[in-house]
């Protein structure tokens, strides 16, 4: 009566105990130190890896199941899109820009998000991160994966998405978010847990999915709309880990303060620099808005945010630094970026164009301190210049930040009307900075920074050429060569939105598909 | 420490005065102008006289700005890494003192871009 019956099956308890923290030990043949050798240069003390807690139970076997569904219906929804020729039932043509911005600048990060915790769960020695980080891997490369798939779609019909990856590493602009997600990969694995983990995904990512997704759905692209939700439930266990890996460090040893403050204070200044991207999508790009850049930032990081941080301060955690510059800022990054990519339209591979009448008044609504008084007359200018044949193309080469790498197109704060110039000696050579907070991250690291890729800089050195190509030789026009080793189409993925293929395209296989002429 | 790093991490700087194949960096912006999103930056010979570089070059890079045939350069008051600067049209950069990455400014403080918005 007494005699014990072996279970055949294991509770979820004990299953979620063998299959994450049972995968774990202490190795003998090498010393701990030698198999995880990036766990202590970075300063952060962990005493205890078993005081970390899993914000989700969840287990490989039951991770696959889940994501497998996802998958699924997924699929389902960007066949049926693509089969109905749903690119045609979006706002306008110049709505697909937004979708190129975001397969050319965020696509990739995605993948880079992959490889970075790849990176960071081989090297935490303690389990319970480590398996996190695993499944946190797999979604990143999912999600890299089907939006490239959804958004194929659109490379079928339109320009500027052929060449996302070979873009990545050399389009002026996309330095930007590659040389985010470098550093972040490069840094060891506790700073890239707080970079992507805490300060992105957690404190910054609202900022950048919602307005995307949100812009899909307000503009009729079912296709992007659905990877976004498909993505959002991970999204929710990815800020669960980023907020459980902040605790669970400040928890282990008071030392890890001043580090960890000083990675948050860099990588919310670095996002918010990346977002400035969404921002000018937000207040630009959509025909049909969904808010302001402005109100994104009031209710996604100043209330939201404002809250978190709150929370935080009980382990000694204060707010971000240089948020009395981003509180000014609000009101002008978003028309500075806009302006940024009509200046160098000609070496883009999506199209710019000037709002609407419409599109004015409802800027001037939103931003009534700035939109008027310092934007709208540059727009009004160049509309009437391109009027007369005369279209602004920049074609010099702007100054860049040595951190963000953005061109050098922000404002003092308190003074729009006067860039923003900081500058630093270091071993002989001048470094130059659009801000206070990329000055102070250069200074904290200058080793790292000293090395960056600015693509200006590159091309001048002659770096961005095709090979084989002489630029000394009689005639060389330095732009078509540029574009060449870009692989952007000249004509096609650049120039103004009003001319373009990809407006007439649109125009013709919409009349296709709604009049019987 | 310059960097955190787990063994010796010392590096050149990818923007060294030799890569750029005798040219030197120069920066320039023009305040007041911000049609222009940014400063620009230009390779020079060091043995270029600032007046060339006035007569020859800054036409290309600021000329569609209606304001930049209006510019009176014996008025125009310059900054070199924001402080005031004496320019001296005949000298060359080299003899001017500007070294490699130096950034400066100009000032025309009649001209104050599209409707004086600073654009």
């Amino acid at each position: 009566m007494d005699m014990k019956v072996s279970k055949k099956k294991l509770g979820l308890k004990e299953k979620y105990q063998h299959m994450t923290r049972g995968l774990g030990w202490e190795t003998t043949y090498q010393s701990m130190d030698e198999v995880f050798p990036y766990a202590k240069y970075e300063g952060i003390k962990i005493h205890d890896w078993d005081k970390w807690e899993d914000p989700f139970r969840l287990t490989m076997d039951a991770y696959w199941k889940y994501q497998a569904e996802k998958e699924r219906k997924l699929y389902a929804i960007i066949d049926a899109y693509a089969q109905n020729n749903g690119h045609l039932s979006v706002t306008d043509a110049r709505y697909i820009n937004a979708v190129k911005l975001f397969l050319n600048g965020i696509s990739p990060l995605e993948y880079m998000a992959h490889r970075g915790f790849a990176h960071a769960g081989r090297q935490f020695p303690g389990v319970g991160p480590r398996v996190a980080c695993l499944m946190q891997s797999l979604d990143e490369i999912r999600h890299a994966q089907t939006q490239i798939h959804s958004l194929s779609n659109y490379n079928k019909y339109y320009n500027g998405f052929h060449e996302y990856r070979h873009m990545l590493e050399r389009v002026w602009y996309l330095s930007v978010p590659r040389s985010f997600f470098d550093d972040a990969i490069t840094a060891g694995p506790f700073e890239f847990m707080v970079a992507i983990g805490f300060s992105f995904e957690y404190v910054l990512t609202n900022l950048l999915f919602v307005p995307f997704v949100s812009g899909a759905a307000y503009n009729g692209d079912m296709g992007t709309m659905t990877f976004g939700f498909s993505a959002q439930s991970d999204e929710a266990r990815h800020m669960t880990l980023g907020l459980e890996v902040i605790k669970f460090i400040l928890e282990q040893d008071p030392d890890n303060l001043p580090i960890v403050q000083q990675w948050i204070d860099k990588w919310t200044w670095r996002g918010y620099r990346v977002l400035t991207l969404v921002g000018m999508m937000m207040d630009y790009m959509l025909p049909k808005r969904i808010m302001s850049w402005k109100e994104a930032w009031e209710v996604y990081f100043e209330e939201n945010g404002g809250a978190l941080f709150k929370d935080l301060a009980r382990y000694g955690i204060r707010p971000p630094k240089w948020l009395d510059q981003i509180e000014q800022d609000k009101d002008h990054i978003s028309h500075q970026a806009w302006a940024t990519f009509y200046n160098y339209a000609a070496a883009c591979n999506f199209h710019t164009w000037i709002p609407t009448d419409d599109e004015m008044d409802w800027l001037s609504q939103k931003y009534p301190n700035s939109f008027d008084k310092y934007y709208r007359p540059r727009l009004e200018y160049w509309r009437e210049e391109a009027k007369k044949g005369n279209r602004f193309y920049n074609k010099t080469l702007p100054m860049l930040c040595q951190t963000c790498q953005i061109p050098m197109i922000f404002t003092e704060p308190g003074d729009p009307t006067q860039i923003c110039y900081r500058e630093v000696d270091y071993k002989g050579n001048k470094y130059h900075f659009c801000s206070d907070g990329c000055k102070e991250i250069f200074e904290h690291e200058p080793e790292k920074y000293i090395q960056s890729w600015l693509p200006v800089h590159q091309i001048y050195q002659g770096n961005c050429f095709n090979e084989g190509v002489d630029p000394t030789a009689e005639g060389f026009d330095p732009l078509a060569a540029v574009l060449d080793y870009y692989h952007l189409n000249f004509g096609r993925d650049n120039l103004d939105f009003e001319g373009s293929e990809d407006q007439k395209n649109f125009d013709a296989w919409r009349g296709m598909a709604t009049k019987n002429t | 420490m310059g960097v955190a790093a787990i063994k010796e991490y010392a590096f050149e700087s990818a923007d060294r005065l030799e890569n750029f194949h005798g040219n030197q960096l120069l920066y320039i912006g023009w305040d007041k102008h911000l049609m222009f999103c940014a400063p620009f930056c230009l390779p020079l010979p060091p043995a270029m006289r600032l007046g060339d570089i006035i007569e020859k070059v800054l036409p290309g890079v600021f000329g569609y700005h209606p304001d930049f045939a209006r510019i009176d350069w014996s008025k125009v008051e310059w900054l070199k890494s924001g402080q005031p600067w004496r320019a001296d049209f005949d000298k060359t950069l080299a003899e001017l003192g500007l070294k490699h990455k130096d950034v400066l400014r100009f000032q025309t403080p009649d001209l104050n871009g599209i409707k004086g918005s600073a654009s």
